[in-house]
């Protein structure tokens, strides 16, 4: 089961979050730090951006062959000693995963960052199955707490401000002393770490994502700056990814080359301090890892996408560039998009894998100034995956009456210029009359959504080309 | 029903592309990729050797907050680990695993307490041995098995990792190609972690903070002769 | 005496043509000072709100119209960055697989230009005769500048106006906030995207806002009056032909000369 969207109520998610000084700050950060700190690092490097040019066409060539890629990934887990199971669905994944841990009776199951687990519900699927799910990585574990989705897919806990965490962890640690201090970060840092490491040494099953798998060698590759994911898959009896298909890429050099890209793209690190391949279970000669290795591979509308309008977007590597840069994500934060994904990257991917009758808005939420696709590591052209998702919503109707009846008049006219030039001329004439005295209106008929909060500057008089054409004749 | 969802995935994929999967072309050049493993792009910052090398690494894992000393031969390593212990006032216990590089090191010139094995949980300091590392981000690669267990890098509080100086490569793809010579083409360890630095989180209002669950600390002691 | 090779047809833009025609005016003189002869076409609209809002057959029968009208021309300018980019960038995205119009589309494209970068990297303009008392500060609107590279060219100009300190507000490549439809669409977002712009125009400390795109200005303008600033609106086309007798963007007519601020 997938987690409800409310991405239908945009408008009012965004005009809450807009409300929400909490929030608004928290914003802030994001807008300074992810921005700065990505121009230097990838100021630093002269290669950066031939090398997003050399990722692109990594993945182009990946998922124009991923059928075959994925039959050799597959046979080398399997030689491994590890399991490949498939998953068409979101609960087919969930039923696989319960399965799994079911029948190593599974009691808790401490998990590492993963968007895609996000998406097909799973937590809610284990907790109501009798598994308890055990976030560990940070911001994750803090908004497992408040029973909230991530609203970034980096920075999961981005939206909070430390007020709020330290509330969080004196209502549920409640076998800690109440008086105790959790005014710094590094005491809540602390507490975290020691709440979680014995979560972490309990568990039964680790469930991590995956930011890669390695054909050439059936390695599953996580990148955590924590070191959470590595403890979640070393530690228990069995190691499960919950990875989708695009997630594969040919060789360990393809995959250097993606890792030159991403934490660079993400935090603006060269690298993220633990970046782990694992390929198959614990080996004859291991003391510790997994008893077993399970891949679980996610569809959910991917193989739909191949070779479509859409392709593109299984380009992405998930590092959050796209909306660190937005003006739309900056304003509003993550949960107004109102389901897994946000910013730039949900605005395209949401639709396809929801319906564009429910995530429908997001793509229409974008001024298309291009900064996402400035700045994806990917090269995705995201603005222009948008405009084909209204192209979608114009072609089945979906978009708002008001708004296609206006255009619809405006292309008439503009379709034929000489009653255009007309019109308007009368038109123009009646406004400047309107707003002569004062050189701007407050109101304008129909024209509430500018005037709401802006002026609205009175045009000059008679138009250009009827001036232009006054001045011919002269 | 088994391999029907594999079936179905492949089949959708291969309609989306307009292809049956049996076409020579696609196939050799899936092949071909595998086998060749073409280098991309490398930085030309990783084209360094010798000291210009070592000195590489060491300032790419001190700006990732690692701190590294060098030491002139591997004799020296117990005494310098002892110091370091010492001066960060933690205490003089160590775990390490069963690399006979380790062993092979004067460890009894030192008060340390010494364990070996895998950590369950509740070791402070441990060390081990680099199977090599990556100049171009001062990045260490750590792999599995018992000589140096993957336990020994997350669980203890501070990590002491000793890394011979012809260990060092200068970019991913050499790394690689010393993975490949040790494991053979398309072979893996159980784990192959690189590290870089000391564990961290900025989850919090972006405040980075060390030793999120992995180490606090993390000291690299390189071996030069 | 005027370049017969340099046959400009003018793409005034919807906006100028009905809102502040002194754009145009201003444009058809920076270009005729650079030596060429310009003509107007009958035109309407580049097509990008039919575009950006999904309606492709609209958008195209737009686009169909424009590249017949201006084929005569040896270039094809626009003050606006983002009509320049609809026709360089879009026009052939919208006839993809078209064998009759696609080569007439590229070749539209091939030849239009955003007025600023036009004069500076194609006519090779250094500087111009134009004075203004004041300092200013100068957004790049984003098609402009991601699209077509615009950003160092009016800046360049803008150094040569007698008179005039240009001083870099923060953030000046983050989008206002306009989007085309989008303003009016999710105005609430749209108010919040130019709030932040209006701060940062504000704490630049300049008297004036300067930008080479009409939509931007008239977002941008229509914020800062709402909040009651002074500061003075005007496109780059108006401040480099020196044609600032002209009310700024939202002011009202001058009832008298007097100095500016």
């Amino acid at each position: 089961m997938t987690h409800a969207a409310t991405s239908p109520r945009f408008k009012e998610n965004a005009k809450a979050a807009l409300a929400d000084p909490d929030l608004q700050n928290a914003l802030k950060f994001v807008e300074v730090n992810f921005i700065a700190r990505r121009r230097e690092v990838a100021d630093k490097l002269p290669e950066f951006d031939a090398l997003r040019d050399a990722a692109r066409d990594i993945k182009n060539h990946t998922l124009a062959h991923l059928d075959l890629y994925l039959e050799a990934y597959e046979k080398k887990v399997t030689a491994a000693g590890g399991h490949v199971h498939y998953a068409v669905t979101a609960h087919d994944a969930n039923e696989i995963i319960l399965g799994i841990c079911k029948a190593l009776g599974a009691r808790t199951a401490t998990k590492g960052k993963s968007m895609v687990a996000e998406e097909i519900g799973l937590n809610d699927y284990l907790e109501a199955n009798g598994v308890v799910p055990i976030e560990t990585d940070l911001g994750e574990y803090i908004i497992q707490l408040r029973h909230e989705m991530p609203s970034h897919i980096i920075a999961p806990a981005v939206h909070l401000t430390k007020a709020q965490v330290e509330a969080d962890f004196r209502r549920v640690h409640t076998h800690l002393p109440a008086d105790r201090n959790l005014v710094e970060p590094t005491s809540l840092l602390g507490e975290a770490r020691a709440v979680l490491r014995e979560k972490f040494l309990a568990a039964d099953v680790g469930i991590t994502g995956a930011n890669f798998l390695v054909a050439e060698t059936g390695s599953s590759i996580i990148v955590t700056n924590e070191g959470n994911g590595d403890l979640t898959q070393t530690l228990p009896k069995a190691h499960i990814v919950i990875a989708s298909i695009e997630k594969l890429v040919p060789t360990l050099e393809d995959a250097s080359q993606l890792l030159r890209v991403l934490a660079r793209s993400a935090t603006g690190q060269e690298m993220s301090v633990y970046t782990t391949l694992s390929t198959g279970p614990r080996r004859p000669d291991d003391p510790d890892g997994p008893l077993e290795y399970h891949v679980v591979i996610l569809d959910n509308g991917r193989s739909s996408m191949l070779g479509g309008d859409f392709a593109d977007m299984l380009r992405c590597i998930r590092c959050g560039a796209c909306m660190n840069h937005c003006p739309v994500y900056h304003a509003i934060g993550g949960h107004a998009y109102g389901w897994v994904y946000p910013g730039p990257m949900g605005a395209v991917l949401t639709p396809s894998l929801i319906g564009v009758g429910e995530g429908g808005n997001l793509p229409n939420a974008s001024t298309f100034c291009g900064r996402c696709e400035a700045v994806c590591p990917m090269k995705i052209p995201l603005p222009g995956m948008m405009r084909h998702w209204r192209e979608r919503e114009f072609e089945r109707h979906l978009s708002p009456a008001a708004q296609r009846y206006g255009l619809a008049l405006w292309a008439f006219f503009a379709k034929r210029p000489w009653l255009y030039r007309g019109t308007t001329r009368l038109a123009m004439a009646a406004l400047a009359l309107v707003g002569r005295g004062r050189g701007r209106l407050s109101w304008l008929p129909f024209g509430g959504g500018w005037t709401k909060h802006r002026d609205f500057p009175s045009p000059q008089g008679p138009t250009f080309q009827a001036r232009w054409k006054a001045r011919a004749r002269q | 029903m088994i391999g029907s969802a594999r079936d179905d995935i492949l089949a959708t994929m291969r309609r989306s592309l307009g292809v049956s999967g049996t076409e020579a072309p696609r196939r050799a050049a899936v092949a071909d990729r595998l086998a060749q493993a073409p280098k991309g792009i490398v930085p030309k910052r990783a084209d360094v050797s010798g000291a210009v090398r070592v000195a590489l690494f060491k300032r790419q894992a001190e700006e990732a907050l690692a701190t590294v000393t060098l030491v002139a031969d591997a004799a020296s390593v117990p005494g310098e680990a002892a110091r370091y212990l010492r001066d960060a006032n933690l205490p003089a216990t160590l775990r390490m695993g069963q690399d006979p590089r380790l062993a092979a090191m004067p460890w009894e010139t030192t008060a340390l307490d010494i364990a070996k094995g895998p950590s369950a949980g509740s070791d402070l300091n441990a060390l081990s041995h680099a199977f090599a590392a990556v100049a171009e981000t001062g990045t260490l690669a750590m792999v599995s098995g018992g000589d140096n267990p993957t336990t020994l890098n997350f669980l203890p509080d501070n990590h002491i990792v000793v890394l011979a100086a012809g260990d060092i490569a200068g970019s991913y793809e050499e790394t690689i190609d010393r993975l490949r010579a040790r494991y053979g083409k398309g072979a893996m360890p159980r784990t192959l972690n690189l590290i870089t630095g000391p564990s961290r989180s900025a989850d919090i209002e972006q405040t980075l903070i060390l030793g999120a669950h992995g180490p606090r600390k993390l000291h690299i002691i390189v071996v030069e002769g | 005496m005027a370049d017969p090779a340099k046959r400009v047809g003018l793409f005034v833009t919807c906006l100028v043509d009905l809102i502040r025609p002194s754009v145009g005016f201003a444009a058809v003189k920076l270009l005729e000072d650079a030596g060429c002869t310009v003509a107007v076409p009958p035109q309407s609209c580049c097509g990008q709100p039919a575009f950006n809002s999904g309606d492709r057959r609209s958008a195209r029968a737009i686009a169909e119209q424009v590249i017949e009208a201006f084929a005569p021309y040896d270039y094809v300018v626009a003050p606006s960055g983002s009509c320049a980019g609809m026709l360089k960038a879009h026009y052939p995205e919208l006839f993809h697989g078209d064998p009759n119009w696609l080569p007439r589309a590229d070749a539209l494209a091939a030849k239009t230009h955003e007025l600023i970068s036009f004069l500076v990297d194609v006519l090779g303009v250094t500087r111009v005769d134009a004075s203004l008392e004041g300092s200013a500060t100068y957004h790049d609107s984003c098609s402009g500048l991601r699209e077509l590279g615009v950003r160092v060219q009016p800046r360049r100009l803008l150094g040569t106006v007698r008179g005039l300190t240009l001083t870099e507000m923060r953030d000046p490549d983050v989008c206002c906030g306009f989007g085309g439809t989008f303003c009016v669409k999710y105005p609430d977002i749209s108010n919040a995207i130019v709030a932040k712009k209006a701060a940062n125009v504000a704490a630049s400390g300049a008297g004036m806002l300067i930008a080479g795109d009409l939509g931007c200005l008239m977002n941008m303008a229509g914020k800062l009056q709402r909040d009651g600033s002074a500061i003075e609106v005007r496109h780059v086309a108006e401040v480099l032909a020196g044609m600032t007798a002209e009310p700024a963007i939202g002011a009202p007519p001058r009832r008298e000369p007097g100095p500016r601020p």
